[in-house]
This record gives structure tokens, sequence and C-alpha cells, in this order.
């Protein structure tokens, strides 16, 4: 174990690239469906338990499972009345267990990336070769089934070894959502020296986090993506900085959370220098533009 | 490290679920339900009571709202008991004075512990379902099937004998179950149960006994869930459900498929003094909205079942 695996280099935020999006947007705004399949039964990993409650935890898996069968829906339509293309973080195996879901992301022209093949299978303990195997079987399905070149990741269920971000590089990704040390994107060192950024993912922002780790009341996750912007915005004119709200249907999905979320995203996007976008565009903007600087300063 | 390769298998992997007890479908792309009356939300308002044993073994796990400190933890045994005293008859006067029709779930120690109060919920007219023996009669995945098989025929014994009621509802304790409980609850007589809370509909659900119909109750809108694991305010409770309430109407509306609310309280939270109001709110929130069918949960159930092809 390492102290600091050294992915990225320090830069004060007082010092951040005067970066320009695109029609002069202050904020890069996008939103990061979580499209998540959990297993019942999933094979033990030594490192960590996948259900809280002996086997079957049918709470957990159905709580889950009602994202799919019944929140999807309704989040994607209010990202589709307010003109937003979710950049989905998949759970690769829905391809095959639920075709529905991927063809109506597909028919929006949603991204797609990837975040491991269940969210129950973890990469804790993995060698290289299986890790590797596992994210390049990911990125595999998603070109199969969805025809697009996967150039995201975020670890299944945040699980991460030393190697995972050299390991998706390698494989062809572009940019990681998996760091959270930062409101602009910034370049990542991987073993193999190709270019690779960090887009801001806003873990503090995700809706799991929020309602299931700080146990926040849905009308003051609305407030806080509210507040989140308005900084955001402000200090957007020094330098273009990026909004990211993670989302999980089986979350924001229920009947009692909708309101307040489509509030925030209304306000969101009722804002004129904005940039609704996501991950992929954001990366592949910063690479083009703004990677050689970063580096080379 | 390296792990097992079969950690790297994916032997369910395939269209559908990675179990066989139901349907994959997507709620939004299911054939059109409306609710008796040309109504558009079935409201299922579930009163919990319930037993918390003061000797629990708290296997495999505690059950939320159980004892918490050493023993005897006289502490929570009798704000437990609070709700069978006191809260259930504030709740009582709460639904009949807004015309909100309850089912009780009932541990069935209940029969033996509080008879007078089973009476009274019996005579009220009003559903019984069976939630096992008691809240610390967990059904898990450790749970040997005879003992398993032992606890569902006992429970519903007792209940069936106490009420006179053909109680063909299931709520499990934690809403936990094993693997085999769908089948020993089918082979028993139930109809439908509550624990599996995927859906904002009846379902179908396989047993090797014959189909039971999952109705779900909502865990997300649950007094307890809200306001004991979340520590919101009893008003921000009757805030979400009233959103909850009006976005499924709304839903129901506009897309002219029937929602469920299945909503679950506990009288020993809502019941206390300065809770009931926000139930209070809440009832009277949903007395006043048109469109919502107020029934038993075997009557949402008994009308599910007719409209299915």
């Amino acid at each position: 174990m390492r102290e600091d695996l050294g992915l990225y280099d320090y830069r004060p935020w007082d010092q951040r690239l005067p970066i320009r999006w695109p029609n002069d947007a202050k904020v890069a705004f996008w939103v990061a469906p979580n499209i998540e399949f959990y297993e019942l039964d999933p094979a033990p990993n030594p490192h960590r338990r996948a259900w809280p409650r002996p086997l079957p935890d049918i709470q957990g898996y159905a709580t889950r499972d009602y994202g799919n069968r019944v929140g999807h829906m309704r989040m994607m339509e209010l990202l589709d009345k307010y003109g937003v293309r979710g950049a989905v973080s998949l759970s690769t195996a829905l391809c095959e267990h639920h075709p529905e879901i991927i063809e109506l992301c597909k028919a929006r022209d949603w991204e797609f990336f990837s975040h491991g093949i269940y969210n129950t299978r973890y990469a804790y303990g993995m060698d290289e070769a299986q890790e590797r195997a596992m994210i390049e079987e990911s990125m595999y399905t998603i070109a199969q089934h969805t025809g697009q070149r996967c150039a995201g990741y975020l670890a299944p269920a945040l699980t991460h070894t030393e190697r995972t971000l050299d390991l998706f590089s390698e494989a062809g990704g572009l940019y990681t959502c998996d760091l959270f040390h930062d409101d602009q994107p910034t370049p990542v060192r991987v073993r193999s020296g190709k270019p690779f950024v960090s887009v801001p993912y806003s873990l503090e922002l995700n809706d799991t986090i929020v309602y299931v780790v700080n146990r926040i009341e849905p009308r003051r996750y609305g407030d806080m993506i509210k507040q989140a912007f308005d900084r955001l915005y402000q200090e957007g004119e020094q330098g273009g900085t990026v909004l990211c709200v993670p989302l999980h249907a089986y979350q924001v999905g229920h009947p009692h959370r909708l309101r307040a979320f489509e509030e925030a995203l209304a306000y969101v996007v009722g804002h004129s220098d904005v940039w609704v976008t996501t991950g992929r565009e954001i990366a592949e903007y910063y690479l083009e533009h703004y990677y050689e600087q970063a580096v080379g300063e | 490290m390296t792990l097992d390769p079969r950690y790297l298998e994916y032997p369910l992997r395939r269209y559908g679920m990675d179990h066989d007890r139901y349907e994959w479908s997507m709620l939004a792309q299911r054939a059109p339900i409306a609710w008796p009356g040309g109504t558009r939300l079935a409201l299922w308002l579930n009163v919990a009571v319930q037993f918390f044993p003061l000797n629990q073994s708290g296997k495999p796990f505690a059950p939320p709202g159980s004892m918490v400190t050493a023993y005897p933890d006289l502490r929570h045994f009798t704000l437990r008991d609070y709700g069978n005293r006191v809260g259930i008859f504030r709740c009582l006067d709460a639904l009949d004075r807004f015309g909100v029709t309850p089912t009780f779930s009932v541990n069935a120690a209940v029969a033996a512990r509080y008879p007078a109060l089973l009476e009274r919920l019996v005579g009220r007219g009003n559903e019984i379902l069976a939630s096992s023996w008691h809240m610390d009669s967990l059904h898990h995945g450790g749970l040997p099937s005879d003992e398993e098989a032992a606890l569902v025929e006992r429970s519903l014994r007792t209940l069936r004998t106490a009420t006179g009621q053909s109680v063909q509802g299931w709520l499990s304790p934690a809403r936990s179950q094993s693997r085999n409980t769908p089948d020993l609850l089918a082979a028993q007589g139930v109809r439908y149960m509550g624990d599996w809370l995927n859906d904002d509909m009846p379902y179908g659900f396989r047993t090797k006994r014959g189909e039971l119909v999952a109705l779900p109750l909502s865990l997300e809108l649950e007094d307890r869930f809200i306001m004991q694991d979340n520590l919101h305010s009893e008003w921000e409770y009757a805030q979400q459900v009233e959103d909850a309430c009006d976005y499924l109407l709304a839903e129901a509306e506009k897309t002219g498929h029937g929602r469920l609310l299945a909503l679950s309280v506990h009288p020993w939270l809502l019941g206390q003094p300065h809770r009931i109001g926000a139930l209070e709110r809440v009832l009277k929130h949903l007395s006043e909205r048109p469109g919502i069918w107020s029934a038993s949960a075997s009557d949402i159930v008994a009308a599910w079942r007719r409209r299915q092809p």
C-alpha cells in the first residue's frame, strides 16, 4: 500500500485553468444515471460483503430492482423534458438482463460508459489479469450492444485497485469518474503515459450518497443542487467549472423525490450560460483544448 | 492477490431476472389497469401491530425497532408497548375521522398478549394480515425449512383462530425472507405478501405451490424509515407522503394506469402525541384528493387479479 497513488498534480483553485466551454458557458452540466444490476446471490468476494443481511437479502435486492422496473422511466422522462442526455454509468450485464432499458437510452443518443459488469462484483482482490479482463469485457459489451466505444469508467461499487485507471486507459478509455478532488477536469497520470483525464463526478450530490449515506430530505436535495450550481456558475466566470449530478433510478425515481429533483433540474437548465453535455464530451473537449496546457505547466 | 476464477463467471447473466420468482417488466410498459369506480390510486394503509420480545435473540440481525440496550431493555420494550396501549387508539381515531380503511399486519403473539386489542380490531371489520410470530422471529436464509414451515403454520393458525378471518396476507418481520418463504406461504393458503418492495403495483410471484401476488409495501415511505432511520421530522414525513401521493395521482392521470400507494404506519411511532398530527395531516390530504381508492389489501389484490388477462 502506498501513501498516495500520485495520480495527479496539485493545482490550487485560484490558479485553475481559464477554461472556456463551448459558447462561453460557465458551467458544463452533466447528469450520470447509474443503471445498475445487483445480483440476488452474487459470488462471494473475500474483501467485501455484497449485502448487509444474510442471503437472500430481498430488501436490498428489491430496492435496486425498483429502479429498473419503475424509477428508470420516470427519471428518463424528466431528463427528456429538460433536454438532458444522460451519460450512463452502466452495469454492463444489464445489456443482457434488461435490453429494453438500453434501447430506450440508445434512442435518446445517451452515452454509455463502464461501471463494471455487476454492481455486486468488486475489484477488490483481483489480480491484474482479472481486473483487465473484467474491464475489457465490460467495454466489449457496451460496444456490442450500443455500438459505442466506451470512453469513461466508474469502478463497480467504487471498488478500486492501484492499477484500475492504468488498466482502463490501456483498454482504450479516455476518462475516469472515480476521483473527486476538483471541480474542473484534470490530467490523470497513467503508466502508459497516454492522455487520460478525470471528469468531475460530484459524489456529494450523488443521490445515493445524499439519501442513503447522509439521509437528506428530498426537498433539501433539490436545494443542494441549486446551491452547488449557483456557486459553480459564479466561479465559472474565471474558469469553466463542471457540475455533475449522479443519479440512481432506485433513489431519485421514487414518487416523493421527483418533484424536488425536477425543480432543481429546471433551475439549472434555465440559465443561459450552461453547457448541457455528457462526460465523454467534456473529456474530449478538455483533451483537445486544455490537456497539453495543464500537463505542461 | 487473486480471486477464485469463478468470481469472473456469470452463470445467471441472461435476459430478465437472475432468479425465477417473477417476470422482468417495466411498470410503464404494462397493460393499463383502472381501479374500481374509475379510481386512479389504490391506497393500502397498513397499521403494524407488533410485539418486540424483551429477550430477543437478535439473530441473524436485530429487526428495525427492536431492543437496543443490554438486557433488560425496558426503555425500548415499553416504547413499543406504548403503541398497543395508547398509540393505536389515536391512529384509529384519525383513520375513522378521515374515512381511510386500514389493514392491520399483526404478529401472531399479539393474539395471546393483547386479546382485547385484537378483538377491537376484528370488531371493526377490518382485514388482519399475518406478520409471523413476533418481530424477533425472522425468516432468513439460515432458518431450516421445517422450522420455518412450523413458524408459518403456527402464526397463521393462531391468527385465523383468533380472528375468524381467512387471513390470506403476509408481511415478514423486517421484510426478511428465506429462499423458501414464498413457497411455505403459498402452501399455507396465503394469497399475497408485502415483503418485496420493487414496484408501485401488484405483480405475480411464482412459488412451488402456485402463484402469489406481491403487493409491495413501500419502505421508503414508511413512517419508521423516514423518522427513525433517516431522522427526518414528522412534518417532513407528512410532506414526503403528500408529494408521493400527488406524484402517483398525476402519473396515473397522465398514463391512464392505476397505481398503488402502500403506506405502513407504526402506532408506537406515529401514535406519540407530538406525531399524531402528522398522520392526521397525511390522512386529510389523502381524503381530499379525488381518484383515491382506500381499500383493504386483499380487496386491492382481488381487484388486480380480476384485471389480469
